[in-house]
């Protein structure tokens, strides 16, 4: 069998986050819209890796995914071997808002997964005038801690097992196997405390059920995409958040889970592709 | 249908191989139904029924009978299709020395998983 490649294209970043010098991992695929990829707490860019290999997106989208420091190729900054890794909301806007200037993107479209899809809430209601439109998969308003999140960090647990084994179940039950357990190679990849924390934000700092119901669709339009089998962030979840806001449009995506673009994307790319679609049309 | 694991886990090669360091017992309370389990480097070696008068194992796992069912369904309701999902519903407690279960947490899954009719896996 003779090599292939695929059109994806990655790159090292040095870009200066919160006053420190940071080496940040980008991978693009395609022309057009800027559609700028947020993976999943613990996890990495490669969640979008179907994205960026389906020209039904990308003959009209310049798909951008960047690995969160500490997180896939980025690196942690230079001192972090003291230091205990916690986002924050604070520090993920201003990570992807510099992120978008360094490249100069122009009001991309965002979607972001999980913890992607609950800043995505943040930034739709933040800085709705930098985006063309803001996709949220598997975005909830907030989740309550279902275990003790010191497992995910401590000597007599493999953290990489551990955080594979905690995430396995919200695969929905109709992925193909090769995609499921690439999906769940990302995880058993993280670095020590690296989804723990990331974690802090998604279970304690980014609360955002009080505030959520202020975003204005009219300024940024707002769609929102749920797996049926997410136990993580409900449908109900997304749901009861895409009641509180008027102009809000969600989709509860059958047999899929927490992770759609990575554990299934043939099925996500047909609830996807309509989305797409439609933000272009506007 | 519970002593039924001891066999189901053992002719799994791989499964037995990813849990050769765990040797331990635990309880498995289906309803009222108490099961203690016993497991020596990866292969169950017991599956004893209660009612016990000192059972002594390292964690339980505890759970209606309805809520087992489910999970044991050959495709599993959202909410019931892992150990983890029903233990967010608070359907499910981990209790004892818990470390064991999580760091063998994948092993366990697979395992329960075992119990179901045909269809899903962990």
């Amino acid at each position: 069998m003779s090599a292939t490649f695929e059109p994806v294209i990655g790159r090292y970043m040095h870009l200066e986050l919160f006053g420190r010098p940071h080496r940040i991992y980008v991978e693009e695929a395609g022309e057009g819209t800027p559609l700028l990829c947020l993976h999943t707490a613990g996890s990495d860019g490669r969640q979008y890796r179907a994205l960026m290999n389906d020209e039904r997106v990308t003959a009209r989208h310049r798909v951008i995914a960047f690995d969160m420091p500490w997180h896939g190729k980025s690196s942690p900054p230079a001192g972090w071997h003291n230091e205990e890794y916690q986002l924050t909301s604070a520090q993920y806007t201003t990570m992807i808002l510099e992120i978008m200037t360094a490249l100069e993107l122009d009001r991309p479209i965002a979607i972001g997964c999980s913890i992607g899809g609950r800043i995505a809430l943040h930034l739709a209601l933040e800085h709705p005038e930098r985006f063309r439109a803001i996709i949220g998969l598997q975005a909830g308003a907030h989740v309550d801690p279902y275990y003790d999140l010191n497992f995910l960090h401590r000597p007599d647990v493999h953290g990489g097992e551990v955080a594979a084994a905690i995430v396995s179940g919200l695969v929905g039950p109709d992925a193909p196997d090769s995609e499921r357990w690439e999906t769940l190679w990302h995880y058993m990849q993280g670095g020590p405390g690296v989804f723990k924390g990331d974690l802090y934000f998604y279970k304690l700092d980014g609360d955002i059920r009080g505030r959520v119901a202020q975003i204005d669709t009219r300024k940024c339009p707002l769609f929102l995409l749920s797996g049926e089998y997410d136990y993580s962030c409900t449908p109900e979840e997304t749901l009861a958040v895409a009641g509180s806001i008027p102009g809000c449009e969600v989709s509860i995506m059958k047999g899929l889970g927490h992770f759609p673009m990575s554990e299934n994307p043939a099925e996500f790319l047909k609830h996807l592709l309509p989305v797409l679609e439609k933000i272009g049309s506007r | 249908m519970i002593e039924t694991l001891k066999a189901r886990v053992n002719e799994d090669e791989a499964l037995v191989r990813r849990g050769r360091f765990l040797t331990t017992s635990f309880l498995l309370e289906v309803g009222p139904t108490a099961w203690l389990i016993q497991i020596f480097e990866g292969r169950v070696v017991s599956v004893m029924r209660g009612p016990f008068v000192m059972p002594s194992s390292s964690f339980a796992l505890r759970a209606a009978e309805e809520e087992w069912q489910k999970f044991w369904s050959s495709r599993p309701p959202p909410g019931s299709n892992d150990l983890m999902a029903l233990i967010k519903r608070r359907a499910l407690k981990a209790e004892g020395n818990v470390q064991i279960f999580m760091a063998n947490l994948r092993y366990f899954k697979e395992a329960l998983a075992k119990l179901r009719s045909g269809g899903a896996a962990a």
